[in-house]
C-alpha cells in the first residue's frame, strides 16, 4: 500500500479533509465535548495509517500543503483582534496581568509535577514551552536544548485540553467574562484552542488570538529562567 | 477579483513575517510577526478591514483542519518516549487546566473589581456565534 501511494500528492491532502469532514459530522451528531472534530480527525488519520501500513512521510507529502496555510490563518487572527480593539484598550492591564499569571502557573505547575513524577531534567525543559504556539515553542525548546518531539506532544495535549475542556471548565469555575474566557483559552492552548474560541464568540476568538502573542513573548523570557530552577 | 486581492495581501504579510523571523535573532515565528504586522497596518489604516475581511474570516473558519497533520507526527515520536508518555500527557493535561483557570480568574477578577473605562466587554452571551459549521 505504501509503495503505491509514496508519490501521491493528493493522498494526504484528501485523507486530512475527509477525516476532518467526518469529524464535523460526528461532532454534530454526538453533542459531547470530547467529540471535537480535530481530535476525531487526528485519531482517524492515525488509525488509517497504522492499519494500512502507510508511512507518516507518505501522508505528510500531501498533508503538508494544508499545513502551509497555518501561517496565513494565524496572520488573520489580527482581524478579530482589530475588530475588538476597544475591548483590548479598555482591559489592557487586566489582560497583561491575567496572561502573565497564567504563564507563571503553567511553568510552576510543570516544575512541581515533573519533580513529583521523577522525570529527567531534559523532559522538564522540553515541557516548559508547551502552552505556546508550535513555531514559537520549537524556538524556545531549541534554545533550552530540549527534545522538540516531547515539546510537540505537550503542545498537542495542551491544545486539545483547552479546545475540548474550555466550556466545561468555564462552567465549573464560573469564568463568565468573554475577555477572561478568550485569554484563558489562548494562554493554555495557543492557536489550536483559538480555533475553538473563534466558535464560542468573536470577543473570545480575538482575545485568544491576542493571548497567543502575549503568552508567547512572556514564555520566551520566562522559560530560560524557569529552566534554571530545576 | 476581490478574493485574489485579499489573498495577495494575506500571503504578502505572511511572506514579510517569514522574512522577519529569518532575519531577526528572536525565537518568534513568522506567523506571529505577520499577525502583529497586519494588526499594526489595520490600526494605522494602511490596510482597510474590507481589503482582507472575507478571506480572513474564511481562513479562520477552516483553521482547525490545518492542525491535523502536525499532530500525526505522534506516530514517529511515540516509540522514543513510551515509558514516560503517560506522565507527560497527564502533566500537560493538568497544567493546561491550571493555566486556563488561573488566567481566567485573574483576568475576570481584575476586570470586575479594579474597574474599566467602559462596559464594552462585560456582556456574556451577547457575543455568541453559531459553532460547528465547517463544511
Amino acid at each position: 500500500m505504501n509503495e503505491l501511494l509514496k508519490d501521491s500528492v493528493y493522498f494526504g491532502f484528501v485523507l486530512t479533509l475527509l477525516a476532518y469532514w467526518l469529524g464535523t459530522l460526528a461532532a454534530k451528531k454526538i453533542r459531547f465535548s470530547l467529540c471535537n472534530p480535530l481530535l476525531i480527525a487526528t485519531v482517524l488519520v492515525v488509525v488509517f495509517l497504522l492499519v494500512f501500513h502507510i508511512d507518516v512521510e507518505t501522508y505528510q507529502k500531501g498533508a503538508n500543503y494544508l499545513q502551509h496555510f497555518l501561517t496565513p490563518s494565524t496572520v488573520c487572527l489580527a482581524v478579530p483582534l482589530y475588530r475588538k480593539l476597544q475591548v483590548l484598550k479598555d482591559n489592557l492591564a487586566a489582560i497583561l496581568a491575567g496572561v502573565l499569571s497564567g504563564c507563571l502557573a503553567s511553568a510552576l505547575g510543570i516544575l512541581f509535577l515533573c519533580r513529583l513524577a521523577g522525570l529527567d531534567e531534559i523532559l522538564y525543559r522540553s515541557m516548559l514551552p508547551k502552552s505556546i504556539t508550535t513555531a514559537m515553542a520549537l524556538g524556545v525548546a531549541e534554545k533550552l536544548q530540549a527534545m522538540s518531539s516531547i515539546t510537540i506532544i505537550g503542545i498537542m495535549v495542551a491544545g486539545f485540553t483547552g479546545a475540548i475542556m474550555a466550556p466545561v471548565m468555564f462552567r465549573i469555575f464560573r469564568i463568565q467574562d468573554p475577555v477572561a474566557q478568550g485569554l484563558a483559552i489562548g494562554t493554555c492552548s495557543h492557536a489550536l484552542g483559538t480555533s475553538r474560541a473563534v466558535e464560542i464568540g468573536e470577543i473570545q476568538g480575538a482575545m485568544s488570538g491576542l493571548a497567543i502573542v502575549v503568552a508567547g513573548v512572556i514564555t520566551v523570557v520566562l522559560a530560560p529562567i524557569m529552566a534554571g530552577l530545576w | 477579483m476581490k478574493y485574489i486581492k485579499q489573498m495577495t495581501v494575506i500571503a504578502g504579510i505572511s511572506f514579510v513575517g517569514e522574512f522577519l523571523s529569518t532575519v531577526l535573532p528572536l525565537p518568534v515565528p513568522g506567523s506571529v510577526y505577520g499577525m502583529l504586522l497586519l494588526f499594526l497596518c489595520l490600526c494605522l489604516k494602511i490596510i482597510r478591514l474590507e481589503q482582507v475581511e472575507e478571506t480572513a474570516d474564511y481562513l479562520l473558519l477552516v483553521m482547525p483542519v490545518f492542525f491535523v497533520s502536525p499532530g500525526i507526527s505522534i506516530i514517529d515520536t511515540y516509540p522514543l518516549v513510551k515509558d514516560s508518555i503517560l506522565a507527560l500527557v497527564l502533566i500537560s493535561f493538568v497544567t493546561a487546566l491550571l493555566t486556563m483557570v488561573v488566567t481566567g480568574h485573574v483576568t475576570q477578577f481584575l476586570i470586575r473589581h479594579v474597574g474599566r473605562k467602559s462596559k464594552s466587554g462585560s456582556v456574556t452571551g451577547q457575543d455568541r456565534v453559531k459553532g460547528g459549521e465547517h463544511e
